[in-house]
């Protein structure tokens, strides 16, 4: 087991591995290495299992290693496939037309139309030009012209022009077959560029797909990658929730709880037998989150109910409300029914109308403000432009006194606060935070910072 | 050294051998399970075996301490868990209770001593036995890496424990050695065979996933559960067998809160195998399904589609 080294297949099969998402450390190239020189390359079921261990983490990675494994063993296979159509298209075109001449290598094996030869040499020029680098889909004609190139295209299309200055009409005809050719070359090497770029790169655009996503504005956000967004708006909220709802108390290690100790060990003469440590109690989040459903916000509001169903899911003590006009409490809505109509049914309930913040808050104050105690953190997602309405300051003052904290999160830039009829000014005072929130990414900061607060 | 020594007429030689070995244990294993588990020993990297409740995560790592005659050690992970009781403890109470006994003859260990620096220099000599293997209580990962002839160490449902347990454990799945400050560093005598088994209630962390073979164990398909039951529960009919194999395939199919898992099978097998039934029939198929089935709404859900069920599971034969 000392000559460890990555064998070439395996080296590219990685870089594929790769691109298709899968997250391939060094060192698990090494254990990839090592595993292979054990179990060898002959049995292809077996070298899937022994890799499909080594690299792939979950199950979603799985599926996709999967995927990659058979694309890149299968491609041995492309290469009689893919001529086939150049075939075709050559005979249609170029009938009666006598060999001779060749010289040019290229030319020659278009000429001969030896489709083995081709591949190979189409192989041997994608590698050379650093296909497994390709990364988006704008690259697939950079990447088609080089590979073009380094069979040998410029001499080639050279030898081409010289036929047709000669005017000869063997001469011409030679140089439209020869062209024709050409063109069905570029077709085949077009399509395996582009099959590479799915070999190598579908995992980097997807991510790059997603990394725009989180910071797109979500009011930009196309109907189209709803369910892109979906996923992610869960993942987050997932993620966000292991990390928090798990724990109730740490153990402060090495530091003893001295009465408690004592206590204890009355039985034995204070003589401590029996140590307590000290703990630390990790308190729960007790969330109430007011979200704005109104015309205003209804391009943000789509995401902002996604979130809060995610949240509700994720979270054990939380209460959801939604208003517009009015308040009405969505909790019950969002534990009972799935995502969509969920959704669907607060906005048909209460969405679209013009907001008034001053009497929504108002029906809070009558309906829930009993329930908001020193513990309870208040989240309110909505742009405060409440339609010249009464503010109802009074109302969102008592809130604040009663509650632990008010956040505001508001999907406007702060250049637009206080503006026309908003009125976020008004209420800033009140709020621990105010804040700007119209990307999945700053959502998910601001809901961080206001989990970690709650220790 | 020992590796080599152990592979030559080690029962691990090859993955075929593997395989035969986890049967005499009586765990049928697919190809990729003893794959993992042929890997494991010759890149010495711990399993991590993921997949749903019920499908024989725990059970493996059973089956390949039987089969190697080796110790299992297991440990079972809990919110909370921290490193003394995974790890190592000192007899604390040992420890005092001593102290509280030797007090009196404290005066013979520094009594000849004139000055204070010479009693401390006695006592010195005299203090480090109190930390030494003596009063040591190994817990199960330090008992693993003692063991002589190495062992298998089960690390169940790992995702029930806390984030910095994960970090703490990485040591020893990496090097195969903890670092006990008062003594020094342990190193496994010999490489113990890992598996940590999870139920993904939360996401693990990369760098423990890093570190170990990932093996996900779905459920079985018809002629691997059908093996499994017949290895399990010996004495069932063959065709009584291949019918309620067909029938917990469909079942698995429906839509439900929790599907029936291979342990599920097993009981319902002993069940039938108690009830001398030759043939499935709807009656007692909806008498036995509590044992299948666990939650009220999914026996419900699962009662409407009874009968069909047990008929297309009658036709194999």
């Amino acid at each position: 087991m000392a000559g460890v080294s990555a064998s070439e297949p395996l080296r590219r099969f990685l870089q594929v591995a790769r691109g298709a998402g899968l997250l391939v450390s060094a060192a698990e190239g090494i254990d990839a290495a090592r595993a292979v020189d054990l179990v060898g390359f002959e049995d292809r079921t077996v070298l899937k299992d022994t890799l499909g261990l080594v690299l792939a983490k979950t199950p979603d990675e799985k599926a996709r290693y999967d995927e990659a494994f058979e694309l890149y063993f299968r491609r041995g296979e492309f290469d009689a496939k893919h001529d086939d159509p150049a075939a075709e298209r050559s005979d249609a075109s170029g009938p009666a037309v006598s060999d001779g001449m060749g010289g040019q290598s290229l030319g020659s094996l278009l000429a001969d139309d030896d489709r083995a030869a081709l591949a190979t040499a189409m192989e041997q020029a994608a590698r050379a030009s650093g296909i497994e680098n390709i990364r988006f889909f704008t690259q697939k004609n950079l990447y088609a012209r080089r590979i073009m190139e380094r069979m040998g295209l410029r001499a080639l299309e050279r030898d081409i022009e010289a036929l047709r200055q000669s005017a000869t009409p063997d001469g011409l005809g030679r140089a439209r077959f020869l062209s024709g050719k050409v063109e069905s070359l570029r077709d085949s090497v077009r399509d395996f560029v582009e099959r590479n770029l799915l070999l190598f790169a579908r995992g980097d655009s997807e991510k790059f797909r997603e990394d725009l996503l989180k910071s797109t504005r979500l009011s930009n956000i196309d109907r189209r990658d709803l369910d892109r967004m979906r996923v992610l708006v869960r993942q987050m909220a997932k993620k966000l929730a292991a990390r928090y709802a798990h724990r109730k108390r740490r153990r402060l290690r090495g530091q003893l709880d001295t009465r408690r100790t004592l206590r204890r060990n009355m039985g034995w003469g204070g003589i401590p037998f029996i140590t307590v440590w000290k703990q630390r109690r990790i308190e729960k989040p007790r969330v109430m989150v007011l979200c704005d459903v109104s015309g205003s916000v209804a391009a943000m509001s789509q995401f902002l109910l996604m979130f809060l169903y995610a949240l509700n899911e994720a979270l054990a003590d939380i209460r959801s409300f939604a208003f517009a006009g009015s308040l009405i409490e969505v909790s019950e809505i969002l534990e009972k029914q799935p995502i969509e109509p969920a959704i669907a049914d607060i906005m048909s309930t209460i969405g679209f109308g013009s907001s008034n913040y001053g009497n929504s808050f108002a029906d809070f104050e009558d309906g829930w403000m009993r329930h908001v105690t020193k513990k309870t953190t208040v989240i309110i997602l909505g742009d405060g432009r409440g339609n010249r309405a009464d503010p109802r300051t009074d109302v969102f003052g008592r809130l604040s006194l009663r509650s632990k904290r008010i956040i505001w999160l508001n999907p406007e830039y702060r250049s637009a606060w206080g503006t026309g009829d908003s009125d976020m000014y008004r209420y800033a005072p009140f709020c621990r935070l105010v804040t700007v929130c119209n990307t999945l990414r700053h959502l998910e900061r601001a809901i961080e910072d206001m989990l970690e607060d709650a220790v | 050294m020992d590796d080599a020594a152990r592979a030559g007429a080690s029962p691990l030689a090859s993955i075929d051998a593997v395989e035969r070995g986890l049967s005499r244990a009586g765990y049928i294993a697919n190809r990729q399970i003893s794959t993992a588990v042929y890997l494991s020993h010759h890149l010495q990297k711990p399993i991590l075996v993921e997949g749903p409740a019920g499908v024989g995560k725990t059970e493996l790592a059973k089956s390949v301490a039987a089969w190697l005659k080796l110790p299992l050690i297991r440990m079972q992970c809990y919110e909370g868990l921290d490193e003394s009781k995974a790890l190592y403890e000192w007899k604390y109470g040992k420890q005092l209770l001593y102290t509280q006994i030797l007090k009196d003859k404290i005066n013979s260990v520094i009594g000849v001593a004139d000055t204070l620096a010479a009693a401390l220099d006695k006592l010195h000599a005299f203090g480090d036995v109190f930390f030494s293997d003596q009063f040591l209580e190994p817990r199960p990962l330090l008992r693993s890496l003692q063991e002589p002839d190495g062992a298998v160490l089960l690390i169940d449902e790992i995702d029930k424990s806390d984030q910095e347990f994960e970090a703490f454990l990485l040591e020893i799945l990496s090097d195969y050695q903890v670092t006990i400050p008062e003594i020094g560093t342990v190193s496994a005598m010999v490489t113990p065979i890992v598996l940590l088994t999870s139920n993904s209630t939360r996401d693990l962390g990369d760098a423990l996933k890093r570190r170990c073979l990932h093996l996900h164990i779905g459920f079985p398909d018809e002629k691997l559960e059908a093996r499994i039951i017949a290895s399990r529960v010996p004495g069932i009919d063959a065709r009584l067998l291949r019918q309620l194999v067909s029938f917990v395939q469909q079942l698995r199919a429906l839509d439900l809160k929790k599907v029936p898992s291979v342990s599920e099978t097993i009981d319902w097998a002993k069940v039938m195998l108690l009830l001398h039934t030759s043939v499935l029939d709807v009656d007692l198929v909806r008498d036995t399904l509590n044992v299948l089935l666990k939650f009220e709404a999914d026996i419900e859900a699962a009662g409407k589609e009874l009968a069909a069920i047990t008929d297309k599971a009658r036709q194999v034969v």
